[in-house]
């Protein structure tokens, strides 16, 4: 089984990243992008039967950290 | 005095760490990251600045998994005493041996200079060579080092006087423009700045003497 994880700065965290992003795509003349926020996705490929109780203890001990990230889990 | 210093690989900083420790009065080993244990009787464990495994994932996120990291987490909780300097304070948010987190640097430059640091507090084994207010200069030279708490864990580390420098010009965004922090029992300290690449007249600069021979002249005494 595969299951995806989304890593993302937590709402209210500042983004410098993405504000670049934001920038650049302002240079590149396209006009109206109001918000980039810039995350991770991480494909994990799991022996059959992995709960997604286990993949939550793998992103709070690891792939994500919860002081300024949060993450969402989706199971393929 | 007996210290550790903490090699992983991508440190680089391990033996700058090792001199001015040496220097200063310790007697010093080098610890591997493989090592699930530290030397008996170690006093103060180091946990030096580099790039740890790449600064895969997160920086500090492998290293703070590995196994030596463990034993620091079980010294430190035996009162022992940690410093961990630039990546050695992102591998000490990442244990959880000290609040908040550092994230990438707010202009999204590396920076690499000498900095002013306002010693903000005296009251630890770190700082008892500097008075409270003291402006020292130490090198930082990172790209994730913008401090960041939540407002209550900022509220607890000014009401329990645990900001142990801050940046007078704060280079990389630092939330109160914090540079270290000190544990609840203020015996870890976590900071982005270089105290050991400020020892010796030929680093430009020795106002970091004061913070390795406080250490450990406390430590030889205790």
């Amino acid at each position: 089984m595969k299951a995806r994880v989304y890593v993302m700065l937590k709402n209210g965290v500042l983004d410098p990243q993405g504000e670049a992003v934001r920038h650049a795509l302002g240079t590149l003349g396209f006009d109206g992008v109001e918000g980039v926020r810039q995350g991770k996705v991480i494909e994990l490929d799991l022996a059959a039967g992995t709960s997604e109780a286990t993949i939550e203890q793998m992103c709070e001990k690891l792939l994500a950290n919860t002081v300024i990230e949060s993450y969402r889990i989706e199971v393929l | 005095m007996r210290a550790a210093v903490i090699v992983f690989p991508g440190s680089n900083c391990d033996r700058d760490m090792a001199v001015a420790l040496r220097a200063a009065g310790a007697d010093v080993q080098m610890v591997w990251h493989k090592d699930a244990s530290l030397p008996e009787g170690i006093d103060l464990v180091a946990v030096p600045g580099g790039f740890s495994f790449g600064d895969y994932l997160r920086c500090g996120a492998i290293a703070a998994q590995s196994p030596i990291c463990q034993a620091v987490v079980g010294h430190a909780a035996r009162g022992g005493y940690v410093l961990g300097v630039c990546n050695g304070f992102q591998v000490l948010t990442e244990t959880g041996l000290l609040p908040g987190a550092l994230m990438r640097n707010a202009n999204l430059k590396f920076v690499c200079k000498t900095t002013d640091l306002k010693v903000e507090t005296s009251a630890s084994a770190f700082t008892e060579g500097y008075n409270a207010g003291d402006t020292v200069g130490f090198p930082v030279a990172h790209h994730d080092g913008n401090y960041t708490v939540d407002d209550a864990t900022l509220t607890a580390l000014r009401g329990e006087d645990r900001i142990a420098f801050t940046y007078g010009d704060n280079p990389n965004g630092s939330i109160a423009g914090i540079a270290g922090v000190l544990s609840e029992n203020r015996r870890v300290l976590g900071m982005m700045p270089h105290p050991e690449r400020a020892v010796d007249e030929g680093h430009g600069g020795t106002d970091g003497q004061a913070l390795f021979r406080g250490l450990i002249g406390q430590l030889a005494t205790a």
